[in-house]
């Protein structure tokens, strides 16, 4: 029996369980959504129609580091934001440059991340990104003290949007002034 | 490349007077101290305030302007100040050791400034990269993600009783009421309808029963039971009762139907 037969249905059925999701969902959970057997290349092609079909509308379909999700598109968030004027705190430099040596330099333990701020990491600062689920320990360095290595979760990559590490902007370099 | 001479000046001129940026209210101060992450970003701002060269760092001036600043910084928050005089100590050592005169056979010395340089270069960069990654939109704050509404309870209805299990209920009171049998059969008028309300009543008030609990077996007959169990499959009919069990054989319990 043919539960979902044609293209069209097959994107429908896509299209609600991405709509409705909480989470992004990966393939593997969308070829869970049919009972027949759906080849990864076949799943894919629709996505790429289903993104097609979206692109003159106001959601776009896009790929994070955990799956497809769809979220409004860039030119509606400042009236988007307007609906929740209770701003978001804002991380203190701590917790953003924490974050940025955790990032770019991961895994790294405490210690790393005080040798290249030159000040001792705040407890505090920690907590606040592993609560946010952007950072998590994923091993100890096998020295004295086994210290905890820090890197970024998959969490972290769908909140900035992005597919992988690679993604994230370019560091800048020091220039040095003008002579 | 490095010119020594150029120690005690900036841009080729004789820097004797402190900038006078550098001077901060000490009621000010604190403020200043919040803002900084750290003596590499007391020192990058300094740097870049007098558009030092970072590669060829003039030590004289930055240790002397460093050092001021700490020594302010030490009257008001002297714990604040203990990363900050480390990083004294290591200017202080890294302007002596750029005094000493290079003997001649190690000519390919290395700068003793480098290691300074690469941590502040360092440090900037991780700086920018922090400002680039609070800048961009993020999940619940620049980007908002669609999240339709989908109803899932249907996923946990109640389960459905069949008949089969209300005939077997049934049995069940009768088989125990036989317990009690009375050998005298009362001329009462037994009415369904006049059971119906009976049962509702004590519904309305107990909310939900167990079906075992709405037959009186010690004391009513048979007669009167079967009048009872029809007044509950009348009431059921008429969608006034509904009746659940949430799995074979477990109880059966009846309630008032408030979808109404």
């Amino acid at each position: 029996m043919n539960e979902a037969s044609n293209i069209r249905e097959l994107k429908n059925v896509l299209e609600a369980a991405l709509l409705t999701s909480h989470q992004p969902l990966s393939l593997d959970d969308m070829l869970r959504l049919f009972t027949e057997r759906m080849e990864r290349a076949t799943l894919r092609m629709l996505l790429d129609e289903l993104k097609q079909d979206w692109a003159e509308r106001t959601m776009e379909l896009v790929q994070v580091a955990s799956g497809y999700r769809f979220q409004a598109r860039e030119k509606y968030t400042t009236y988007l934001m307007r609906l929740h004027p209770e701003k978001q705190v804002k991380y203190s430099r701590a917790v953003m440059e924490t974050l940025a040596i955790i990032a770019y330099r991961q895994p790294v333990t405490r210690g790393d991340i005080e040798e290249v701020r030159g000040v001792a990491v705040n407890p505090n600062v920690m907590r606040q990104l592993q609560e946010r689920d952007w950072v998590d320990v994923v091993g100890q360095r096998e020295v004295p003290g086994r210290p905890s290595l820090y890197a970024t979760t998959k969490h972290f990559l769908n909140d900035f949007n992005l597919r992988s590490l690679d993604e994230l902007p370019p560091m800048e370099v020091f220039v040095p002034p003008e002579a | 490349m490095i010119e020594t001479q150029r120690n005690a000046k900036i841009k080729g001129e004789e820097f004797t007077t402190l900038p006078k940026d550098l001077y901060i209210p000490p009621d000010a101060l604190e403020v200043y101290l919040e803002a900084f992450e750290g003596p590499l970003d007391l020192l990058l701002y300094l740097i870049r305030k007098h558009n030092l060269d970072i590669l060829d760092i003039p030590m004289a001036d930055l240790t002397r302007q460093y050092v001021v600043y700490v020594e302010k910084m030490r009257a008001i928050k002297l714990e604040l100040a203990a990363d900050y005089l480390l990083m004294s100590a290591m200017l202080i050592e890294i302007k002596s050791r750029m005094l000493l005169p290079k003997p001649a056979e190690i000519a390919e010395e290395d700068d003793p400034r480098a290691e300074l340089v690469r941590r502040l270069m360092e440090y900037e960069a991780i700086k920018l990269a922090a400002q680039r990654l609070d800048e961009m939109p993020k999940v619940g704050d620049g980007i908002s993600v669609a999240s339709a509404y989908f109803e899932q309870i249907s996923l946990v209805k109640p389960p459905e009783v069949s008949l089969d299990d209300l005939t077997e209920a049934w049995r069940n009171v009768l088989k125990r009421a036989s317990h009690f049998q009375h050998h005298k059969v009362g001329r009462a008028e037994l009415s369904v309808r006049e059971h119906m309300s009976l049962i509702l009543r004590r519904l309305q008030s107990a909310r939900m029963l167990e079906f075992t609990e709405l037959f009186d077996i010690a004391h009513d007959g048979i007669p009167k039971l079967v009048v009872c169990f029809l007044a509950i499959l009348e009431l059921a009919r008429e969608g006034l009762l509904r009746i659940t069990q949430q799995q074979a054989f477990s109880p059966i319990y009846v309630q008032i139907n408030s979808d109404e």
